[in-house]
């Protein structure tokens, strides 16, 4: 579904990402993990166009992302992403976050809107919060919400860029749980995250990336197992440590 | 020295319909710079370099030049300026009143504009990543998710430039207009009760941008509490 093909991309003469190919096929759940400043976040950032690359290929259900002609609002829409700092809109109440893609982009009605977020409310266990504002509400509070955000528009797959690093430790299960959830009903996702209880529990590939290379992608049995690399087996015997 | 504030009572319906142009024209180029500040604003902060860098020379223009020149300038010389376009016979009759509208809305924009682009470059990138997220084109995410939330959070300088506004406008005397100021200065040079006409005038002007500059400050911390 989602197709990574030799994607290159610099900031002025620094070279962000090398060559890197990777894939995810339908209801496949691929965790992105490596240290930080690895390129993970800028990797995903161009499945659905937010960041431009300048060598390669994406293609998302065969339309390929970096082309001149491609109808880029109309690809982002059915692709959900969900961000670090949940980027929930803060002059609009939780419902009107959910609503406002939904009728602005999908032309769907007030009515049918209002119904469909409610019912995603619901899901993540915040139908009580609907009338608040983002503000008023926990980190993880806000990241469910901006999942259900996400789901609203129907997405045909969904990009996680590190969504609980942003969170206080006794939050983040009630995110990853939501996100447990959506893989078991077979999500397509792309996952950057630290979480390797996560990976460990829904993957069903994990890549690897460091200095903007992938250097590994395996299925998660191997990763875990017997990472062929050196550096990955660096990065997993000082993140399981403890 | 001989004061007779009783000239004040009796050129009093003259002095409100002066004060009621000097509103008219503060609301009429408060809003009309907003929005074409606005629109320049986002000019300035475009990625297509020939846009921006236009929006950027009007800006620089507009403020390095002062605001009685370019009364003048619109006052007398765009007729002329429309006349050579046009061909007509004679130079087009726009009026002072008029001119001056349109002079404080093209003035005031470049004010505006620099408040909107901070406004807008005050909101985190992020923002505007998660609306493209979601399919919103460009101005979509403009209309719904930045400007809403630079607009609130500009709100408080909006209003002090605005206040600014109010006491400029105060310059449209010198074409003759009856602004508050032009209505006191024709009473007073009529009745040659100087004095007082300018003593009331200054008043007027102190009690009305100062109590507005007092509810500017109480908006303010009104903002600050819900942020």
């Amino acid at each position: 579904m989602i197709a990574i093909t030799n994607i290159s991309k610099w900031y002025g003469h620094f070279r962000v990402l090398t060559d890197c190919t990777t894939a995810v096929s339908k209801g496949e759940v691929v965790v992105v993990c490596g240290p930080s400043g690895s390129g993970k976040s800028t990797l995903i950032k161009c499945v659905n166009g937010l960041e431009a690359f300048q060598q390669g290929e994406i293609t998302v259900n065969g339309v390929s992302v970096g082309a001149k002609d491609t109808d880029l609002p109309k690809l982002r829409a059915h692709i959900g992403m969900v961000f670090q700092n949940f980027e929930l809109f803060p002059h609009l109440s939780v419902m009107e976050n959910l609503t406002l893609a939904q009728i602005k982009v999908l032309g769907r009605t007030p009515e049918a809107a209002i119904a469909k977020g409610a019912a995603l409310l619901e899901r993540v266990g915040l139908a009580a919060h609907a009338a608040k504002f983002p503000g008023q509400l926990s980190g993880g509070q806000q990241q469910r919400v901006a999942i259900a955000r996400a789901l609203a528009m129907d997405p045909i797959a969904m990009l996680f860029d590190e969504p609980t690093s942003a969170l206080d430790p006794e939050m983040i299960n009630e995110v990853l749980d939501v996100m447990v959830d959506l893989a078991k009903e077979g999500m397509t996702m792309m996952v950057v995250t630290h979480e390797m209880g996560f990976a460990r529990r829904v993957a069903h590939r994990v890549v690897f990336m460091d200095k903007g290379e992938i250097v590994e992608d395996a299925p998660k049995e191997d990763f875990f197992g017997k990472p062929r690399s050196e550096r990955a087996q660096l990065f997993l015997s000082k993140i399981l440590q403890h | 020295m001989d004061l007779d504030f009783e000239i004040i009572g009796r050129a009093l319906p003259y002095l409100a319909g002066g004060l009621q142009y000097t509103f008219q024209l503060t609301l009429v180029a408060a809003t009309g710079g907003v929005i074409f500040g606005t629109l320049l604003a986002l000019a300035r902060l475009s990625s297509f370099k020939p846009l921006a860098l236009a929006a950027a020379g009007y800006v620089n223009l507009m403020r390095s030049i002062p605001l009685l020149l370019v009364i003048f300038w619109f006052y007398f010389l765009v007729p002329v300026l429309l006349q050579s376009i046009t061909g007509a016979e004679r130079p087009p009759q726009i009026g002072a009143e008029r001119s001056a509208y349109i002079t404080f809305v093209m003035f005031e924009a470049a004010f505006f504009c620099e408040i909107m682009r901070a406004g807008i470059q005050s909101i985190a990138r992020g923002q505007a990543g998660a609306g493209y997220a979601l399919g919103l084109n460009y101005w979509q995410v403009m209309w719904q998710i930045v400007l809403p939330q630079a607009f609130r959070n500009m709100l408080p300088i909006l209003l002090t430039q605005s206040i600014i506004l109010f006491q400029d406008v105060s310059l449209v005397s010198l074409l003759n207009v009856t602004d508050f100021v032009g209505a006191a200065v024709k009473v007073a040079q009529r009745d040659s009760r100087v004095v007082e006409m300018y003593l009331f005038v200054a008043v007027v002007y102190f009690v009305l941008c100062f109590s507005l500059s007092a509810a500017v400050k109480q908006l303010q911390r009104k903002i600050a509490i819900v942020r």
